[in-house]
Formats: structure tokens, sequence, C-alpha cells
């Protein structure tokens, strides 16, 4: 720091509190209202200070669901999402670990074809080519299935790239090395690339864990059943259009529990997450 | 990232493994999916969009760009590309002006500042439809606790009958999840600013604020650009959770975009060639974006 300004510390804490208010506030505010109960909220007497109701409520969300229209308990949803989530990050690392180890550590004709074909999908979310997917997943018969949910967002390159970057950045003397000890593609692979790997993969992991968990269109889309949705598809069906209907502690709980596992993931894992979120994006 | 140093440039590796099959096997994973769900689908847009099929689909015929006429004559069209450029405005100024606030504050060597940053940053994990749900219950008219305030500090307020009220919702929650993002970035891009040239500046007996507009902020230029892309392109996609949730694209279809838009027509079915045409156009104004965004960051390779 150039000079020491205490006026300047003290205006920025001032900053800081009232940024991390403005971030705090709305979910403080759903926590609260997740622990009291239906009536008040709907009168418009929340109290701003935690109820007596969270062990009532958030049992009722988990293991009976709202009594609106989608009567589906939430640890169900929460375990679609989770599903949903691991498949889209384990299998998106999977696929693309493999393919930028053939880009990379091979040739072969069509090789940077094939390494365009894969980058193009980085410019095209799911959202512009919705219908035919959806289409598509439809005549697969996959529609309200793990698979439906996870493989079309699979389909993208940002994985395949980074681990391309990465393996241009390992010096090519252990590759000399390992094959002098006799090592084919799969034991270096095995043994040498995939442990040097390791905190790209977690970091790539907790960014693709997150997105995934928080898809909503598509899941929207396919999943017709009321076992198969998803926790953010569920919790948009729980809004009733009148508000004496809507079990707003119920829909707060539900907003919680949606959001603790990826804000666990963010919090607990600050640096790999920053790490990640930094590399994929470039 | 940039895929500048393909080819057969220096970015090859010199040792590589000898194999005919296995490089095929690796690759077909990954080839077989992308194909399948992403280039399959994306030629089912651009062919469908330039077919028009009879009401009953019995027969379609091939009208060339009569189904882009069609869209992009419509005035509701022109109305919601309008509508979405002026959200995405919005709710990037808003975000990025706040965050950048936010991040400067937090580069000073303050007490607590990991504790902060903490705060700031985890709204990040929170997902697009849970935002909505969020602030539909803060500012629902007649339950919401803000909406309260609103209304005795005399201000009429009832987003579910007025447009521009509900469009402000929407910006504002858009907005509120996007700061997490924006303060990462320029945090980083704060951090990556060498401290000699700004104590170099103190030393001239430049004054903090004459130091920020003249030397911090020209030198995050960069970083402000490629946020601006990118805020640009989340509030074409990523709100879509937000206006689902929040006013499903009422009253009166102000909060519609165009993402929205692709997927309500989508539901009423019907026609098939219009939808296609308007994805179509989507992925144009899409890859112009991208392909803006990978200028930048050649030029950023280069500096």
């Amino acid at each position: 720091m150039v000079e020491r300004r205490r006026f300047g510390n003290i205006f920025a804490h001032v900053v800081l509190c009232i940024g991390v208010l403005i971030v705090a506030f709305p979910i403080y505010l759903a926590f609260v209202a997740s622990t009291q109960d239906t009536a008040t909220i709907a009168n418009g007497q929340m109290s701003l200070l935690p109820g007596g109701h969270f062990l009532e409520t958030y049992y009722k969300t988990l293991f009976i669901g709202s009594s609106g229209t989608t009567r589906e308990p939430v640890s169900v949803m929460l375990f679609n999402s989770f599903v949903m989530a691991m498949m889209i990050a384990v299998g998106k690392i999977a696929i693309s670990i493999i393919s930028a180890y053939a880009i990379v550590y091979f040739r072969f004709p069509f090789r940077m074809s094939i390494f365009w074909l894969i980058f193009i999908t980085l410019m095209l979310p799911v959202e512009v080519r919705i219908y035919p997917t959806y289409k598509i997943v439809a005549d697969l018969h996959l529609l309200d299935s793990y698979a439906g949910l996870s493989l079309p967002l699979i389909a993208s390159a940002t994985a395949t790239l980074l681990f391309r970057q990465f393996f241009m950045t390992v010096p090519d003397e252990l590759l000399e090395a390992s094959r002098i000890d006799g090592a084919g593609p799969f034991r270096f692979f095995w043994d040498t690339l995939l442990p040097l790997s390791r905190t790209n993969m977690a970091a790539l992991f907790v960014i693709l864990f997150i997105l995934g968990w928080n898809q909503y269109l598509w899941p929207l889309l396919i999943t017709t059943r009321d076992d198969m949705q998803t926790v953010q598809t569920g919790i948009r069906k729980m809004i009733a259009s009148s508000d004496a209907l809507t079990e707003w502690p119920v829909v707060m709980a539900t907003a919680i529990l949606a959001m603790l596992p990826p804000v666990f993931i963010v919090v607990a894992m600050q640096k790999l997450f920053v790490r990640g979120l930094v590399e994929t994006e470039k | 990232m940039a895929p500048a140093h393909d080819g057969r440039g220096v970015m090859q590796k010199q040792t590589v493994f000898q194999s005919r099959l296995l490089p095929y096997a690796l690759v077909a994973p990954q080839l077989a999916i992308v194909l399948i769900f992403f280039y399959w689908p994306a030629a089912q847009a651009v062919i469908q969009s330039f077919l028009l099929q009879d009401a009953f689909g019995l027969s379609t015929s091939f009208v060339w760009f009569d189904n882009y006429k069609d869209v992009l004559g419509a005035s509701d069209y022109f109305n919601t590309i309008v509508r979405t450029f002026v959200f995405s405005f919005l709710i990037a100024i808003s975000s990025l002006s706040l965050a950048l606030l936010l991040a400067v504050m937090a580069d000073k060597p303050l007490r607590g500042s990991a504790l902060y940053r903490t705060f700031l940053i985890w709204p990040y994990a929170v997902a697009p439809p849970v935002v909505g749900v969020l602030w539909v219950f803060m500012l629902n008219p007649s339950l919401g606790v803000l909406a309260h305030g609103l209304r005795a500090m005399g201000f009429d307020w009832n987003p579910l009958l007025d447009g521009n009220q509900a469009a402000s919702l929407i910006i504002l929650a858009a907005a509120w999840k996007q700061i997490s993002y924006n303060f990462l970035f320029f945090l980083a891009g704060l951090q990556a600013i060498p401290s000699s040239v700004i104590e170099a500046a103190a030393i001239d007996g430049a004054r903090p604020a004459r130091r920020f507009w003249t030397i911090v902020f020209p030198l995050l230029s960069p970083t402000i650009f490629f946020l601006i892309v990118i805020n640009i392109v989340y509030a074409f996609f990523d709100t879509f959770g937000i206006i689902d949730t929040i006013t499903r694209g009422g009253p009166a279809n102000s909060t519609v975009t165009l993402v929205y838009k692709v997927y309500e027509d989508g539901l009423l079915g019907g026609n098939l060639g219009g939808s296609a045409a308007q994805s179509v156009i989507l992925m144009g104004i899409v890859i112009a974006l991208t392909a803006i965004q990978f200028r930048f960051v050649e030029r950023k390779v280069n500096y």
C-alpha cells in the first residue's frame, strides 16, 4: 500500500459492509421466512428475526413437500439435482481429458479438424438450440431420464480446451522418461498425466458441478414427471398464482436447501473455485 | 485458450505416441456427444428455418428467407430485441459499477478483507430461479418486506401490473446475482496491477482518485471489456430462470427477452420455421459476441 489513510480505510469498511448487506440481505430474509409460519407471512406481518418453526418447515419441505401445485418432497428433487450435476461434471471431465490426451499426444489424420469440431461448440449454449435438442432427446427416448438431463449439457468444449492447454505445459522429458521405462500410452496417462492434472480436475469439477446444479431451462423442458424434477424447476412450481396459496416458508426453505450445496462448495473450496472460474472463462 | 498457436506452430509436442486406432477411440465419446447433441440439433434449426410446413404438417416447402422476414418483420420481435439489449445494458452497467467499487475497496489491505471477500462471492453459486424466488418474495406487492417499505414511502409499487416496475425488478435481481462474478474478476485484475506503477504515481503526487482514473482504470480496461461481453451473454441467457420465476414474461410481455420468446413460442407449438429462425438469429448474436471476445483475448495475448 502506498499510504495509510485512516479515513480511507473507514470509508472502505463502510462500502464493503453495505456491499455485504446488499448481497446477503435477500438470503438472510429467505432464511428468516423459512422459520416462520405460513399465515404470518401471508398476512404480510413477517418478522425480521428468525421464528420458531425451523424444524417443522424443513421437515415438511424435505419429506412431504409443498401442498401447492407440486407435492414432491424436496429431498427427491435435491437427489435429482445432485445426480444431474455429478453426471455433468464427471462426464464432461472424463470425456474431455481423454480427447485432449488424444489431440495433444498423438498425431493422426483429421486431428485438427476434430479439434475444431469440438472447439466450435464453445460458442453456442444449449438455449439457442433448445427445441431441436429436445426433439432429439425425445426421439432417443431419453425424456425424464438422467441421461437426457445431462448428456446435452456435456456437449461443450471448455474442459477439452483447458486440458489441452495444460498438457501443452507438461514437459516432454516426462514422456521420454516414462517411455524409457517402457510405459505405453495407458501407463503414461494413468501414472504420470492424471496425477499431474489433479488440481485442474478439481478446479474444473467445482465449476462444472455448480453450473450443472444450477441448470434450469433444460430440466424444465425435458422433465414431465414430478419425481424427476430438479430442485430448480421444482421451486418455480411451488409459487402458486395466488399469494394465499403459496406456502412461502416451504418455498424459502427450498431456496435455502437449493443454494446450500453450491454455496458450500464456493466457500469451502474458495481457492479451487476461483481458479476454476478464471481458467474456464478466460 | 485462444487457438492462435495451433497448426504447425511451436505449440506442438515433439514426442508423441504412435498408434493408429487408439487416438480415435479416445476422441470418440466426446465426438459422438458433440455430433448428436450439438451439431445435429444446430443443423436442424438452420434447415428448419428455411422450410415452411403446412398447418397439418403434411408437406414442407423450401421458402428461402421468408421465415426470417416474418420473424424480423413482426413488431413484437423487434421490440423484444430492443428490450433484450436494454436489459443487458442496464444489468451490465449496474452490476459492473457496484462490483468495481467493491473490488477497489476489497483490494486495500484491510482487516477482515478475506471475510468480506468470502461474503461477496458466494451469491455466484445461487441459481437464477432461486434468485428470482428471493426477489419476488422481497418485492411481492402484498407481503414483501421491501414492497412494504416502498409503499410506506408513498411509492405505488405493483410489478404485477406495471411493466416498467416488473422490468426493473428483473434487472435488479439479475444485476444482484452478477455482482459476485464481476467482483471476483475485478479483484483478480486489480491484484495483477504492479504496485510499483501506483507507487510511482503516488510519489509524483497523484492522489488516490486521480491514480484510479489515470492508472488503475486504463490498466483494468481489458478486464472491463471482457466482463462487458460476459455480462451481456449472461443477461441474454441466464436471466431466463429469473424471468420465469418472477414475471413469466408479463405483464403484457414487458419482460420477454429473446431467449424467453424462443421458449414461449416453442411451448405454443405451431410455427416450427419461425421458432427455428429465431434460434438461428440468436446463434448469430452469440457468435458475434464470442467473436468480439476472441478478438479481445488475442489482443491480450499479444500485449
